[in-house]
């Protein structure tokens, strides 16, 4: 499932785990095929890089990509695996 | 990325002759700014139009320029054209069907990179394409320079900067888009997605070419190989041919194996990198900021512990515009409604044509009166949230909202229709279109009705103040508060685990810029549903106004029976004889197991059309006239009559119960189907008459 990072020997988080302040990069994102497509129309794909902006441990999360800013909701949060940049 | 190799004529476009009508299709990102253009352009010439079979509405109006007429369709603003939604699908059969002569994409000039992933699938439809790059002024001030004539060759399309809240460059797209419309031999840009996916994407095409015909829409071939690779539901469901089938099995299995991810994701970060190819040739940031100004308001609004505290004032200032502000030109429009009513009567003697004058009197001016003195509560209610919505805050709203709703099983943006419903459930249940996913906003708007609206203060008021001591009149009334809300969230858990079960979609919403909104975009806003709602639920409630006018005054008894009473004990034995009184005379067996008697239930006919007839009917039941000045002695007859238990139970009834004539008209429009308001209406009906039933025979046996 999980690509790319294997090789790369970087811890691979959900964005979930990553504090508000963090500088990342989209690894996997674990979805079906219609929500990932919708996500990549936002921007969100693999080897995005992105910022994470409100992370407060639990509900939403707000991210910035390709200047624009995201809200996931938590469950999403979790599928979205992500390095440290 | 992008290949030279790509840049062909191609043959059959456009006739020579430039065409005296255009059609022209505006696409774009939701908060590319692409409304803001489309009521610049038309003014306030447009309307809504529909498509059979979808619920999301488009906006079309009509422009004319150097003597030619321009239609434009305004599209709902999406970030790409799949199947994933109604509003897509929406977008792209216009595009194919309709065959605008261009289709005008407008962007974010200052977030290019993702917004021209939209603009790259439309130039994979092959379609005649102007970029609007609007709000070039953020560009600029964010310090980004754009290589215009290069970036044009690149993308194969015209590019027009603009800035379309201030009117700037609108002359200068107007004049791209018949450039457009005309030219004939127009370059095709083929967007590389590389050797591998090309190849599958050749031998798709080659598959495909004998069934070209049977296809039911008019999409270009390599756009369907294209597709059936992306795994787009729609077009798979257009081609069942094994072997068609069979060689894309087989190229998603060899891309997969290369890729090690679906063949649609790598097709769509080859689109970003078709993209990012084309930006950095032609984009050069003169300025680097680190922090943007709404970086900082946001950690502020979106505060974990100051944003609540925020919201609630914000909505306490649009609550307080609605219902105070509101409350004067309500008091003037009601005031104008009974002067008219006055003047009707005095000046058309009863003898002539008497039951008209009373059908226009009590009947019309009373019902479609009585809905039009909301229109001012709607039209700043409305002024309020467009204003929330244009400056880019609703989104924020959701967000802090979101960890409360959740739990009960909404996202963070149902909050806002149900703290509309406070006021008036028609608005209420139109805001729930601010929520993208179906199956919450349903549930949603089938709960509204319990968020207890301003009419029914009126019939609290009146039993609160007849049977309750002073100490428990406002724990009264709060009580009832509580209990809506607490029938809601119970509705609201009952609907997702039945009838709207599914999972909870997961959560993804852009957080727009913030912007100041401009004056006329806020009234256009406010216009259109303030429109909507006079319209729709006016033609309703003029025609249930009627009727109900019509039961309460027919049959007529005899003359000699009237004789020698007082006006006020005439109305009462009219009302008596008529059909109401004797519909809720034989309702009685049916709500007396509630505590309630015939004229109760004379009443709640009544309250059928609009809850606030409630108090104006009993006040006719117990011939006092049809005024306000009556209230007290309302109440006294009230005392006389009815234990506290069942005045509460009365108000725990109307709290619950069928929705006024509007909701419904409302509910059935913006739910597309008569059944879900039936379902809200009789609903309702049987959840307010088991717990009031369970109230009051419990209640009978502890008092």
């Amino acid at each position: 499932m999980i690509r790319k990072s294997m090789t790369e020997h970087i811890p691979v988080r959900p964005l979930s785990d990553f504090p508000a302040g963090s500088r990342i990069r989209i690894v996997d994102i674990e979805a079906g095929r219609g929500l990932k497509n919708r996500l990549a129309s936002l921007g969100l794909l693999p080897d995005a890089p992105i910022g994470v902006i409100r992370n407060d441990g639990a509900g939403q999360v707000i991210v910035s990509v390709k200047n624009s800013k995201i809200i996931l909701g938590r469950g999403m949060s979790h599928k979205v695996f992500c390095v440290q940049q | 990325m992008f290949s030279n190799s790509g840049l062909r004529a191609e043959n059959d476009v456009n006739p020579s002759n430039p065409k005296q009508t255009l059609t022209v299709a505006l696409a774009g990102n939701p908060n590319s700014g692409k409304t803001t253009l489309f009521n610049a352009l038309t003014g306030a010439r447009h309307h809504v139009a529909n498509y059979p079979g979808v619920t999301v509405e488009t906006m079309e109006g009509t422009v004319r320029h150097k003597g030619i007429e321009i239609r434009l369709v305004d599209l709902p603003g999406t970030y790409s054209l799949t199947a994933y939604s109604e509003e897509e699908l929406l977008a792209r059969h216009f595009i194919v069907e309709q065959h605008p002569d261009v289709v005008v994409d407008v962007l974010d000039a200052s977030n290019l990179e993702r917004n021209l992933y939209l603009a790259a699938q439309l130039i994979e439809m092959q379609v005649p394409l102007v970029l609007a790059f609007n709000m070039s002024d953020v560009a600029h001030s964010r310090g980004l320079e754009f290589d215009l004539p290069q970036m044009e060759i690149l993308l194969g399309a015209r590019i027009v900067p603009m800035t379309a809240t201030r009117g700037e460059g609108i002359e200068q797209l107007l004049d791209a888009v018949v450039q457009t419309a005309a030219q004939e031999n127009r370059r095709i840009v083929a967007i590389s997605y590389g050797r591998e996916i090309e190849q599958e994407l050749d031998g798709i095409e080659e598959v495909l070419k004998p069934y070209a015909s049977a296809l039911p829409r008019r999409y270009p071939l390599r756009w369907v190989a294209l597709k059936l690779l992306e795994g787009d539901q729609e077009v798979q469901g257009w081609i069942s041919q094994p072997d068609v089938c069979g060689r894309v099995e087989a190229a998603h299995q060899r891309l997969r194996t290369i890729f090690r991810d679906h063949p649609e994701i790598t097709v769509a970060e080859r689109r970003y990198g078709f993209i990012s190819g084309a930006c950095q040739e032609t984009i050069k940031s003169t300025v680097q900021i680190r922090h943007d100004f709404s970086d900082w308001i946001d950690t502020v609004l979106t505060h974990r512990y100051l944003g609540l505290p925020i919201f609630a004032v914000l909505m306490f200032g649009v609550f307080y515009l609605t219902f105070r502000v509101g409350a004067w030109p309500m008091g003037w429009l009601e005031r104008f409604f009974v002067w008219l009513g006055v003047q009707i009567t005095q000046h058309w003697p009863l003898e002539s044509y008497g039951w008209l004058r009373s059908l226009v009197v009590d009947g019309v001016i009373g019902g479609v009166g009585g809905v039009l003195i909301f229109l001012p509560n709607i039209l700043l209610l409305f002024l309020g949230i467009a204003f929330l919505e244009d400056t880019g805050y609703m989104a924020r709203a959701a967000f802090i909202m979101d960890r409360i709703m959740h739990k009960i099983g909404l996202h963070g943006k149902s909050f806002i229709p149900m703290l509309i419903g406070f006021g008036c459930s028609v608005p209420a249940i139109m805001a729930t279109r601010i929520l993208e996913n179906r199956r919450n906003r349903l549930a949603t708007m089938l709960v509204i009705p319990l968020m207890s609206c301003g009419a029914r203060i009126a019939i609290y008021a009146i039993f609160a103040a007849a049977l309750f001591p002073d100490y428990l009149r406002g724990p009264m009334m709060w009580l009832i508060y509580v209990i809506g809300i607490v029938l809601a969230i119970g509705c609201i858990q009952l609907l997702r685990r039945t009838l709207l079960k599914g999972e909870t979609i997961p959560f993804v919403m852009e957080l727009p810029p913030y912007r100041l909104p401009t004056l006329k975009g806020l009234a256009i806003h406010m216009w259109d549903r303030g429109w909507m709602y006079l319209k729709k639920a006016g033609t309703i409630i003029l025609a249930l106004s009627i009727i109900l006018w019509a039961a309460i005054s027919y049959p007529q008894p005899p003359a000699a029976s009237l004789e020698g009473l007082s006006s006020s004990s005439q109305q009462q034995a009219v009302l008596q004889y008529s059909l109401a009184g004797r519909i809720g005379k034989a309702l009685e067996p049916v709500v007396a197991p509630l505590g309630f008697d015939w004229k109760i239930a004379t009443a709640l006919i009544g309250a059928s059309v609009a809850k606030e007839v409630f108090v104006s009917q009993l006040s006719i039941i117990y011939a006092l006239g049809d005024t306000a000045e009556n209230a007290e002695a309302l109440e006294e007859h009230l005392r006389s009559d009815y234990t506290p238990l069942q005045g509460f139970c009365v108000m725990l009834f109307c709290l619950i119960t069928a929705p006024c004539a509007a909701t419904v008209a409302v509910t059935c429009r913006e739910s597309g189907a008569w059944k879900w308001a039936a379902l809200q209406y009789f609903g309702l009906t049987a959840l307010a008459y088991g717990i009031t039933f369970i109230v009051y025979q419990t209640g009978r046996l502890i008092f």
